[in-house]
């Protein structure tokens, strides 16, 4: 086991950059047109000038590991659904490929272009346009920051039923888009559960107006649906209508400490039969996560000893009394069963706030040390952690390189991280394919809540089997059949 | 130095992270249903205590609360951080708001007669009403020599030197015990409760009473007349040259 101590030179930004087109090599540039003066002119007559970028696009360009690149020369902004659908319309006359982003903090290399597709940016859609105190409805645009929906909705005692580490970054339609899963799908579901109605635009032009604001409506085919989780390749979302939680009262955090993996499952299990409905977050790290969170971004680990596993677990509920209760009982219990060795409870928001951040932190901590490669996947949770131990072994003798395993243990949504100095082709063929060809015999899923993107398209069938994957292309067709929405992504472009 | 007895003080308030809301009648803010904790300083104040018993300097640490029963939970918190016993000064609930450091301070030095602890330790100021008056008051009483703001605080010889955050920078003092010192949060890093920790804290003993007695009278010696949220902040204004800026300058007045 390499020490994390080894690999913390900081690696320049430059060398981590891969061009999309240089990771995958064999990857070539559709037959789409090039953009020219008229069709620029035409867009700023479209979105006006504010809307058009041209120069110091590299952070629309690069994604936010630095792991991919392309090379657009045009950015357009809409503010409206109608400016939104008359550059489709345009684009998809002229043949131009087209890459609608948000707040670029996607992991497989799904929101940026690959050679000189033109980045449609969501960023100036961010009106929050209703919500409703009675009903516990939201309605905005796509282009709303996480964080700010929050807030706002927040300020009428509701909460967002969802919540991750880039809340301060990622717009709400990203969110759609790609279907994140995050820290609450334990408490509040899937994304897609709370979604009432969504307006889109095809990549025609036409506006598909489905926005809804009721709770049940079993009128036909619910095709909102589809564009949930297409990463953008169906059509851009532009509004939603969101059912919200109430906001918690009383939210308490928790984190054990652990010798073993099948403690951390017991102690998992424990916690879900004394804590039932107000568990909010289950979450698990190994003990190089928590390493890299000491040494790299100075956050202390608030047990006194190291410990093989962390379990972390979150209540919200809207009763104190009734909650305490409820944690001291299932603290009782973990500790006469031995399963925990050492934990710690937040006696104050500071404390819940920091005991997250161990957790929310690892992954800008890992990104520090050097090049990244990321599994996110879904696994019978028995066999969570062994693929990480398959993992460290494979890669024991390459220089410098470690592993990692953390994730959203109530998901059964393992983030597996293999970090190498320098991007290493040989680390990855030491990867890949042997961990999606485990996730596919142990009959799990290739990507949990990250999506396909760029970089993991091409392994779609590890997860679906040829008839879905020849439905979905059949789709893709009918919605796009110019095929200009995001080319490259989510399907495979080479199998 | 070593044996010495150490009554702690730590006071329940608003959790420091919740947004305060005034109440509609003005006079005073919203505490139903909200999140409390105990006060950031008062964790230093115990953190303080504790360290010194690690050291042996100290050998018993009596934590107190004055409060309504829920202070109990503030009062364990303490234990589990390593407070020996704790004692809870009860107040009848919802008038917690009325205990003003006045009578605090005589409450403490009562608590102080009985107890005869070598040293009281409380929190520079609570976050609520951020008097900073106890500390100085209960010295008073008692006439006990006080270090009040301290960051640093090293015991030797039956004496206590001290170094105090002041406006100015740093002042070093030193005290003979017994003294009233109250903890700033740059004294240390207070530690978290460990969950094994809180368990054990569960058998050890809380001693209820109240001010009565104790023989204090705890009527406020001060009115809340008014409480308001502060003016919202309003937007800046963007000028694009200088001889604009002048220009705005002498329209509002500051030039």
């Amino acid at each position: 086991m390499i020490p994390v101590r080894h690999c913390l030179k900081l690696v320049p930004l430059c060398s981590q950059i891969r061009h999309g087109s240089r990771m995958f090599p064999q990857l070539k540039r559709g037959s789409f047109n090039r953009i020219t003066d008229e069709d620029v002119n035409r867009f700023t007559g479209i979105v006006g000038e504010t809307g058009i970028k041209t120069e110091e696009l590299d952070h629309y360009n690069t994604d936010w590991l630095n792991t991919v690149s392309g090379f657009t020369e045009l950015v357009i902004s809409p503010k409206s659904v109608e400016e939104v659908a008359a550059v489709l319309r345009h684009c998809n006359e002229r043949r131009l490929a087209v890459v609608p982003q948000g707040g670029n903090t996607g992991l497989v290399g799904g929101s940026n272009p690959v050679f000189d597709e033109i980045v449609l940016s969501l960023e100036r859609l961010n009106n929050i346009s209703h919500i409703d105190p009675y009903a516990g409805i939201v309605e905005c645009e796509a282009g709303v920051i996480l964080q700010n929906l929050s807030d706002k909705v927040g300020e009428h005692g509701y909460t967002v039923p969802l919540d991750l580490g880039a809340r301060g970054s990622c717009f709400i339609g990203g969110n759609l888009a790609t279907h994140a899963g995050g820290l609450r799908v334990v408490r509040y579901g899937q994304l897609r559960g709370s979604v009432l109605g969504m307006r889109v635009v095809l990549p025609d032009g036409q506006i598909l107006d489905g926005r809804s604001n009721m709770r049940k409506d079993n009128t036909g085919y619910d095709i909102k649906q589809l564009f949930i989780g297409s990463e953008g390749t169906l059509g851009v979302i532009t509004d939603v209508s969101l059912l919200l939680p109430q906001s918690p009262v009383s939210v308490n955090m928790a984190l054990l400490g652990c010798d073993s993996f099948d403690d951390v499952i017991k102690c998992y299990r424990l916690s879900r039969q004394c804590l039932g409905e107000i568990v909010s977050a289950c979450e698990f790290m190994d003990s190089l996560c928590m390493t890299s969170v000491n040494d790299i971004l100075g956050l202390a680990s608030p047990l006194e000893n190291s410990h093989k596993f962390y379990y972390l677990v979150e209540t919200s509920g809207m009763n104190m009394d009734h909650d305490m209760e409820k944690l001291e009982t299932c603290i009782e219990k973990v500790f006469e069963s031995g399963c925990a060795t050492d934990g710690v409870m937040a006696a104050s928001k500071d404390q819940a706030r920091h005991m997250m951040s161990l957790r929310e932190n690892i992954a800008p901590a890992l990104k520090a040390v050097g090049f990244n490669y990321k599994y996110d996947v879904s696994l019978p949770i028995q066999h969570m952690y062994s693929l990480v131990e398959q993992i460290r072994n494979k890669i024991r003798l390459t220089e410098g390189a470690f592993s990692v395993g953390y994730g959203h243990l109530g998901d059964n949504n393992l983030h597996l991280n293999v970090i190498t100095p320098h991007y290493s082709a040989q680390a990855l063929s030491l990867i890949e394919p042997f961990v999606y060809e485990e996730v596919s015999r142990l009959k799990g899923s290739i990507s949990a809540e990250h999506g396909m993107g760029l970089k993991k398209a091409n392994y779609l069938r590890y997860s679906k089997d040829p008839s879905m994957i020849a439905m979905m292309r059949s789709l893709k067709d009918v919605f796009d059949p110019n095929g200009i929405m995001n080319p490259y992504k989510l399907l495979p472009w080479n199998d | 130095m070593s044996g010495l007895r150490v009554l702690v003080g730590c006071k329940r308030v608003i959790d420091y992270a919740v947004k305060i809301r005034v109440r509609p009648d003005s006079l005073g803010v919203v505490t139903d249903g909200v999140k409390h904790s105990m006060n950031p300083f008062d964790e230093n104040a115990i953190e303080e205590a504790v360290r010194m018993k690690q050291k042996k300097i100290v050998k018993e640490i009596v934590v107190a609360s004055c409060g309504p029963s829920q202070s109990q939970e503030t009062i364990r918190t303490a234990l589990a951080m390593g407070a020996d016993r704790g004692i809870h000064v009860e107040v009848p609930a919802g008038t917690d708001a009325d205990l003003q450091p006045l009578a605090v301070a005589k409450i403490f030095s009562k608590l102080v007669e009985k107890e005869k602890p070598d040293l009281v330790i409380l929190g520079k100021q609570a976050i609520d009403d951020d008097a900073n008056q106890t500390t100085q008051l209960l010295a008073g009483m008692l006439d006990w020599p006080q270090g009040t703001m301290a960051s640093v605080v090293n015991a030797a010889d039956g004496r206590l030197t001290i170094t105090r955050e002041i406006d100015g920078g740093l002042e070093d003092i030193s005290v003979s015990l017994p003294a009233v010192i109250s903890a700033d949060l740059r004294l240390n890093e207070p530690r978290y409760a460990t969950l094994p920790n809180i368990m054990k804290a569960k058998k050890k003993k809380i001693e209820k009473m109240t001010p009565e007695n104790l023989g204090v009278d705890i009527t406020p010696r001060l009115k809340i007349l008014n409480v308001v949220d502060p003016p919202v902040r309003q937007a800046g204004e963007k000028v694009p040259d200088v001889s604009t800026l002048m220009e705005k300058l002498k329209e509002k007045g500051h030039l």
